[in-house]
C-alpha cells in the first residue's frame, strides 16, 4: 500500500477544514435567523432557532430509536433463505452473534451481465 | 389529423417486439429512438380524448390526455429515455424487451381514460416488470418476484372487481373522480393503494426492488408506484384519509432506511418516503397541493431514478451493494460520486435542487390548510430523508472507512445517462417556472423567498450535523450484515410457519382419533360377538371375513340351484 496514490481525504488535514468550513456554515446559519427578518406561516416558526433545533433533535431521536429497534428486529443476513425454517425459535438470538457469523463470508449479490 | 390517434404505449410495444428481434447498434439506435420520437410526438398532442370506442355497454376511452395525465407522460418519457442510455451495454433480450412492454404499459395506464383500459395495463405493469426482477437470475431473485407478482396481480384483480362495481353503481367505467363512497370507491381505493404501497402493503417494494437486476430496479422505480400516485390523484383528490396515510409513509420508512445494510434496498424505503409526500398533497387536494404532488412525482422519477443509478454503477462495478462492503470509492469513481451527491442533495430538497421546488409545494399547502401536526410530520421527514438518503448513500457508499475496493467508473453509457438526470435535476432546481407552466394549476407559487430558503437549509445542515455528531460519538449505528424484520415477516414466516403447525396439529388429531375410533370398534365387535355367542356359534363367531364370504357363496349357490329347479 506504500506506492499507492495519496487521495484528497487520506490527508487528515483536509476532512479538518472540512469540518470547519461545516461548522463554521451552521453557526453562520444559526445566526442569520436573527438578522433576516421572516415572514412566517406559522406560530412555531417564531421561536428562535426552530428549524435547526428541530433538524438536530429530529435526526438524533430518529436515529436512537432507529438503533432501538435493531434490538428487536435484526435477524442474520440469510434469515429468509432458510427453507427449514430453523431459526424460527431461535428468536432470542442477538443480531450481534448472527452478524459475526456471517463476517467471514464475502459478497451475496450477483451482479448481472 | 391521424397522427394524433397513435397512443403513446403503441411505439413502446412496437419497440418491444422490433428488440426482440433485432441485434447490437441496430437494437440499441432504435431503442433510443422509440422514447425520443414519441416523446417529441406527445408534446405536439393538445388535451382531448384522442381514441375512444363502444364496448358493449360502456364506452371505452383508451386514450384521453389532460395536463394532469400529460405530466406524467412526460416524465415516463424521460425515464424510459435515460433507463434505456443506462441500459444500453446489456446483452440480455429478456429485459430490453421487459424495459419497452414496462415503459409502454405505464403510458398505457396513465392516459386510460376508462376503468377497464386502467386494468388492463394495471396487469400489464405488473406481469412485464416482474421480469426485469427475475432477470437477475437468482434464487433470491426468483422468490421475490414471485411475491411481488402475486400482490400486483392481486391488486389488479380487486381493481377490476372495483371498476365491475363502479360501472353497476354508475352505468359508466369513465375514469373520474371516485371517492370514497361506496363499495366501488373503496375497492378501487385499496386497489391503487396497494400499488402506491400504503403501509402494511407496502414491502413488494422492499422485498423486490433491490432484488431485480441494476438496470431493472432504474426502470422500476419509475412506473409503478408513480402510475398509482397518478391514480390516486385523479380518483381521490381531498380525501382526507390520505393526508394521514400519507404522513404515515413518509415517516415510518426512514427508521428502517437508517438501519438498512443493502444501500439498494435504502433507497427502496426512502422510494416509500417520497411517494408519501405525494399522497400528503393528493389527500390535502387544493390547487397548491395538487401541483406539489405531480411535481414532486416529476422529479422523484428523475432524483430517484439517479440514485438506483449510481448504486446500479457500484453494484455493476464493484459486485457488492451493501453498506458494511463498501466505502472509499471516491478514490476510483470520483465521477459517480459527484452524480451521486446531486441526486442526493435533490431528494433532500436543498435550495437549487430538484425537489426544494416540489417539496416546498406540499408543506406550505399542509400549513395552509391548517395540519399542523401532518406539517410537522413532514419536516421530520425530511430532515431524515436527508439523514439516511442524503448523507448515509454517499458516505457508506463513497466515503466511510476505505474497504480497499478499487473500481472505476462505469462504462460511458451509464455514465451519461446519470449525467442527463443530474442536468435536469439541477436545471429544473434553478428555473421552476419551466416545470411550473405545464402542471395542472396555476398558483403563482414561488419557493426561493428568503425566509423558506434559510428555514431549509438550517434544517438540512443541522441534521448533517446530527449525523456528524452521532458519529462522532460512536452512537451512529454501524452497518451490520443483517435483515431486518419488516412487515413482510408476516406473509413469508409467520403465516407459513402458523400453517405448518396448525395442519401438524389436525394431522395428530386425526390421527389420535382414527385410533381411538378403531380400538373401541374392536371392543364393540369383540362385544357383539360374546353377546350371541349362545344363539349361534357358527355366523356370529369372530373370525375373519373368509368365513363370511364363504357362507355367502353357500347361500348364493342355493339361491341359484333353487332358481333352476323352479324353472
Amino acid at each position: 500500500m506504500d506506492n499507492e496514490k495519496k487521495y484528497f481525504f487520506d490527508n487528515p488535514n483536509n476532512v479538518k477544514r472540512l469540518m470547519q468550513v461545516f461548522y463554521g456554515i451552521c453557526v453562520v446559519l444559526f445566526v442569520l435567523d436573527f438578522v433576516i427578518h421572516r415572514h412566517v406561516m406559522h406560530s412555531w416558526e417564531n421561536l428562535w432557532g426552530f428549524y435547526p433545533l428541530y433538524g438536530f433533535v429530529g435526526c438524533v431521536v430518529l436515529v436512537l430509536i432507529a438503533t432501538w429497534m435493531r434490538t428487536f428486529l435484526m435477524r442474520s443476513e440469510d434469515y429468509y433463505d432458510n427453507d427449514d425454517q430453523a431459526d424460527f425459535d431461535e428468536k432470542s438470538a442477538t443480531g450481534d452473534s448472527a452478524n459475526k457469523k456471517h463476517n467471514t463470508e464475502i459478497g451475496g449479490h450477483d451482479v448481472d451481465a | 389529423m391521424w397522427m394524433l390517434e397513435i397512443p403513446p404505449f403503441l411505439p413502446f410495444f412496437i419497440g418491444a417486439l422490433i428488440a426482440a428481434v433485432t441485434r447490437g447498434t441496430v437494437r440499441n439506435i432504435i431503442m433510443v429512438a422509440i422514447p425520443i420520437v414519441s416523446g417529441l410526438h406527445l408534446w405536439m398532442v393538445p388535451e382531448g380524448i384522442h381514441l375512444q370506442f363502444a364496448f358493449l355497454d360502456y364506452q371505452l376511452v383508451p386514450y384521453r390526455a389532460d395536463k394532469l395525465s400529460l405530466m406524467f407522460g412526460y416524465v415516463f418519457h424521460i425515464a424510459a429515455f435515460i433507463g434505456i442510455i443506462y441500459s444500453l451495454h446489456v446483452r440480455d433480450t429478456l429485459q430490453q424487451v421487459a424495459a419497452m412492454l414496462y415503459a409502454g404499459s405505464g403510458l398505457g395506464a396513465v392516459f386510460a381514460g376508462d376503468l377497464l383500459t386502467l386494468f388492463v395495463f394495471w396487469e400489464l405493469l405488473a406481469f412485464t416488470s416482474v421480469f426485469l426482477i427475475w432477470a437477475r437470475r437468482t434464487q433470491r431473485s426468483y422468490a421475490a418476484g414471485m411475491r411481488y407478482l402475486i400482490i400486483q396481480v392481486l391488486s389488479g384483480v380487486i381493481l377490476l372487481v372495483g371498476a365491475l362495481f363502479y360501472a353497476a353503481e354508475n352505468g359508466t367505467l369513465e375514469f373520474g373522480f371516485i371517492g370514497l363512497d361506496g363499495i366501488a370507491g373503496w375497492l378501487i381505493f385499496i386497489a391503487f393503494g396497494i400499488k402506491c404501497a400504503f403501509p402494511i402493503a407496502h414491502n413488494w417494494l422492499t422485498d423486490a426492488y433491490p432484488e431485480a437486476t441494476v438496470t431493472g430496479t432504474v426502470f422500476l422505480s419509475a412506473f409503478t408506484t408513480k402510475v398509482a400516485v397518478y391514480a390516486l390523484a385523479r380518483g381521490y383528490p381531498g380525501t382526507e384519509l390520505l393526508v394521514y396515510i400519507g404522513a404515515a409513509m413518509t415517516c415510518f420508512p426512514i427508521f428502517f432506511a437508517v438501519i438498512e445494510n443493502d444501500l439498494r434496498r435504502v433507497l427502496a424505503y426512502s422510494l416509500i418516503n417520497q411517494v408519501g409526500f405525494m399522497v400528503v398533497g393528493i389527500g390535502i387536494g387544493t390547487a397548491l397541493a395538487i401541483n406539489g404532488a405531480v411535481s414532486h412525482a416529476f422529479n422523484d422519477v428523475i432524483f430517484k431514478g439517479l440514485l438506483f443509478m449510481t448504486m446500479g454503477a457500484v453494484l455493476h462495478m464493484t459486485g457488492r451493494i451493501n453498506g458494511s462492503d463498501l466505502g472509499g470509492l471516491y478514490k476510483t469513481m470520483p465521477k459517480t460520486t459527484v452524480l451521486c451527491i446531486v441526486g442526493a442533495a435533490s431528494i433532500s430538497a436543498f435550495p437549487l435542487f430538484s425537489g426544494f421546488v416540489s417539496k416546498s409545494m406540499v408543506m406550505s399547502a399542509a400549513v395552509e390548510e391548517g395540519y399542523d401536526w401532518i406539517w410537522l410530520m413532514l419536516l421530520f421527514a425530511s430532515a431524515g430523508v436527508f439523514h439516511h438518503a442524503g448523507i448515509k448513500i454517499p458516505y457508506f457508499a463513497f466515503f466511510a472507512h476505505d474497504s480497499g475496493i478499487r473500481a472505476s467508473d462505469p462504462p460511458n453509457n451509464m455514465l451519461l445517462a446519470m449525467t442527463i438526470a443530474a442536468v435536469l435535476c439541477i436545471a429544473i432546481g434553478v428555473y421552476p417556472s419551466a416545470l411550473y407552466s405545464l402542471l395542472p394549476y396555476d398558483t403563482g407559487y414561488n419557493p426561493y423567498d428568503a425566509t423558506h430558503v434559510l428555514a431549509q437549509t438550517q434544517l438540512l445542515f443541522f441534521s448533517a450535523l446530527a449525523f456528524v455528531w452521532l458519529n462522532l460519538k460512536g452512537l451512529y449505528p454501524p452497518e451490520l450484515r443483517s435483515t431486518n424484520l419488516d412487515f413482510d415477516w408476516i406473509y413469508r414466516r409467520l403465516a407459513p410457519v402458523a400453517l405448518q403447525k396448525t395442519f401438524s396439529v389436525i394431522w395428530q388429531a386425526d390421527e389420535a382419533l382414527r385410533q381411538v375410533f378403531l380400538t373401541r370398534f374392536d371392543l364393540l365387535m369383540a362385544f357383539i360377538s360374546r353377546q350371541n355367542k349362545g344363539a349361534s356359534s357358527l355366523l356370529s363367531r369372530t373370525y375373519p371375513v373368509g368365513s363370511m364370504v364363504m357362507w355367502v357363496s353357500v347361500i348364493l349357490a342355493a339361491y341359484l340351484f333353487l332358481s333352476f329347479i323352479t324353472h
